[in-house]
């Protein structure tokens, strides 16, 4: 396989200007009119320019891979790069050093067995997402050599064929996909585990990919890069709270305990795909499990900020204590009903399953027996003294 | 390389709020003079947190999607995106004037150029008139026909008057409408009232607003007797008191907007070239 004259060019004008070219397992010195060319494989020496370009061609890979990753991505340090070369299971850190290999790394493959993988495509997910990376069918193009192109759908549909899913091209088509959830409510919290499926975006170039997931999941590349680089910079319960005016400037005397439950009520895999890692305070651990998402949650969002300002209200009222009737069933009914709302699957009952506690001929029945003509249960406040 | 960021509210049970925002960043985006260009809110994703951290380009411009200089533009904007130094007294501004202030943030080695609110940039003027024309239908509405100007008013801070006044004085002065009044929802003069303040026949009521929503989409409507009830809707003009009443809706939702971002991130230095639609003859409803 040839390499294509603007590739072989480009590299040719890169040695000029900065030798040696040392990426992803290729090396290549210039030193005067003589080149030195090395692959994990094979090493030749003492090479004009016309036997570098003879050479390259049992190589053809590694070269058309620098070109790809210099060319086409660039951005060395940024994360969409870094991003770009998770999803194709590439070596985090080889672009410096052939012989550096990261230990953090899931499992990198070296160009040779990358690009096979590629050839058939490289499989990731991120949150409900799954995205596919793949080689251009089209080598003799030289715009096109080593040229990836990147796929994305709902996990749920990683089986789906493609002529039964709406395909996009447009990242912003990503905004209307994500605004509501399966039954046509409004998501504003984006990493909620409530994504539609039935699309697909088709062909994406490396930009538009990491665009397109900006607009599914803003910012969750950002904040995951920063944690591959130690740099990740959580802001805990307390500092996000104390840092709060306004209506929300009370939050910070939520009491300790009560964190611990709000991160069990909004935090937690169930309802959110970002993991957690901010605390109450440094040194202070939150006992709930922060998850296992892809990409961390480097402090309190907006809704748990919104929805800790009803509970810091709620929490300042005194416990009472009440007494009413209820039989043993009414009571395991209590229970059920809250744990049916907290669990989102009020809509699952059937209506004609009057065994679930949940369902809404028992709610019914339990409010028409026990709420008074003002429509509140009858409860006693007990007062001991 | 230089970002543009768009500011907005947001809302958490709205998904209409950001609309706007969307609509005006994509404008800007197909003009091609940044970059960059994204979205960020306080009450939706990219939060005003992160939003910084997601840009490739070392130079931001940061232009609040807001009416007025006050808590927003002040406080919690520049508190979110960590500007070192910040301090409204920055801004110089005398409620209406703000432009921009050139900083750094704590979390990003870049520099943020964060610019006043799009509501008191001399821009909007035109965009109020704009609306005029698109809810009359008639690009030379003024004569014989009288403006009203809606805003808040005072209930959280004085500059949000301020910028309806400054507006309607521009306007005002242009000698282009019979009469222009600035009304407000909680404070004297009141939109309730509206045609006692005209003896035009005809009225056209454009309210101050980023995005459409309870105030202008319920409020105003049933406050100035357009209808008894906004879920029934309401007639554009509607008959009120004798005069036929033009309710023009937010003018945050004109798509000339997207000119006010465009130059309020001009004024602080950006290089937006011939972006703005105004000096391409284009009009935004054609």
């Amino acid at each position: 396989m040839t390499i294509p004259a603007a590739v072989f060019d480009s590299l040719i004008a890169t040695l000029e200007a900065e030798s040696p070219i040392a990426f992803d397992g290729l090396r290549i010195d210039c030193d005067g009119e003589t080149y030195r060319l090395e692959t994990p494989e094979r090493e030749r020496t003492g090479l004009d320019e016309d036997d570098l370009e003879a050479a390259l061609e049992s190589v053809v890979d590694y070269v058309t891979n620098w070109h790809y990753w210099q060319e086409a991505v660039g951005g060395t340090g940024t994360a969409r790069r870094a991003f770009l070369r998770w999803c194709e299971r590439a070596p985090r850190a080889a672009e410096m050093d052939t012989d550096e290999t990261s230990a953090t790394s899931d499992d990198p493959l070296e160009v040779p067995a990358r690009y096979d993988a590629l050839r058939e495509g490289v499989d990731r997910e991120w949150g409900q997402l799954c995205l596919t990376t793949r080689l251009v069918d089209d080598t003799d193009a030289a715009d096109s050599a080593g040229e990836r192109v990147y796929d994305l759908w709902h996990v749920d549909d990683a089986d789906t064929d493609l002529a039964d899913l709406e395909v996009y091209d447009d990242p912003r088509d990503a905004r209307e996909l994500s605004t509501n959830d399966d039954d046509g409510r409004y998501r504003p919290l984006k990493t909620a585990p409530t994504l539609v499926s039935g699309w697909a975006f088709t062909g994406l170039s490396g930009s538009e990919l990491v665009e397109t997931i900006g607009f599914f999941y803003p910012a969750t590349i950002a904040n995951w890069h920063r944690e591959l680089q130690g740099t990740l910079d959580v802001d805990h319960w307390l500092e996000t709270a104390e840092r709060q005016t306004g209506i929300y400037d009370v939050i910070d005397e939520l009491p300790r305990e009560a964190v611990e439950w709000l991160t069990e009520a909004c935090c937690v895999d169930s309802q959110c795909l970002r993991r957690r890692e901010w605390q109450y305070e440094d040194g202070d651990e939150i006992a709930v499990d922060g998850g296992d998402g892809q990409f961390p949650c480097r402090e309190p969002c907006s809704l748990v900020v919104a929805a800790a300002r009803k509970w810091t209200v709620l929490e300042s009222e005194d416990e009472r204590t009440y007494e009413l009737e209820l039989t043993p069933s009414e009571l395991h009914q209590l229970e059920e009903l809250i744990d049916a709302v907290a669990d989102g699957r009020t809509d699952e009952i059937r209506e004609a399953d009057v065994y679930d506690g949940a369902n809404r001929y028992r709610a019914r029945y339990l409010r028409a027996k026990r709420f008074d003509d003002d429509g509140t249960l009858e409860a006693r406040e007990r007062h001991d003294d | 390389m230089q970002a543009l960021v768009v500011a907005a509210h947001g809302s958490h049970l709205n998904p209409n709020a950001s609309d706007p925002t969307y609509a005006h960043a994509d404008t800007v985006r197909e003009t091609g003079a940044f970059d960059e260009v994204r979205e960020a809110f306080w009450k939706e994703e990219p939060h005003f947190r992160d939003v910084i951290r997601t840009l490739e380009s070392e130079s931001v411009f940061v232009v609040p999607l807001f009416i007025s200089e006050g808590y927003f533009t002040e406080q919690v904007i520049p508190r979110e995106l960590r500007l070192e130094e910040w301090d409204p007294e920055q801004w110089d501004s005398d409620g209406t004037t703000a432009s921009q202030v050139t900083l750094e943030a704590e979390d990003v080695d870049k520099t943020i150029h964060y610019c006043g609110p799009v509501g008191t940039h001399d821009a909007m003027t035109d965009v109020i008139v704009q609306r005029a024309e698109n809810v009359t239908d008639d690009p030379d509405v003024g004569e014989g026909v009288g403006l009203a100007v809606v805003g808040h008013g005072t209930e959280r801070n004085e500059n949000s008057a301020k910028a309806v006044e400054y507006h309607a004085d521009r306007i005002r002065e242009q000698g282009r409408f019979d009469a222009v009044e600035a009304l407000f929802m909680d404070e004297e003069p009141e939109v309730d009232d509206v045609t006692d303040y005209f003896e035009t026949d005809d009225i056209v009521v454009v309210p101050l607003f980023i995005a459409d929503g309870y105030h202008t989409q319920e409020d105003i409507p049933e406050d100035m007797g357009l209808t008894e009830d906004y879920r029934l809707g309401w007639d554009v003009p509607a008959a009120v008191d004798g005069h036929r009443v033009w309710y023009a809706g937010a003018v945050g939702t004109e798509d000339l907007m997207a000119d006010v971002v465009l130059e309020r991130a001009a004024d602080a230095g950006a290089d937006i070239g011939g972006a703005l639609e105004s000096d391409t003859g284009r009009r935004a409803d054609t």
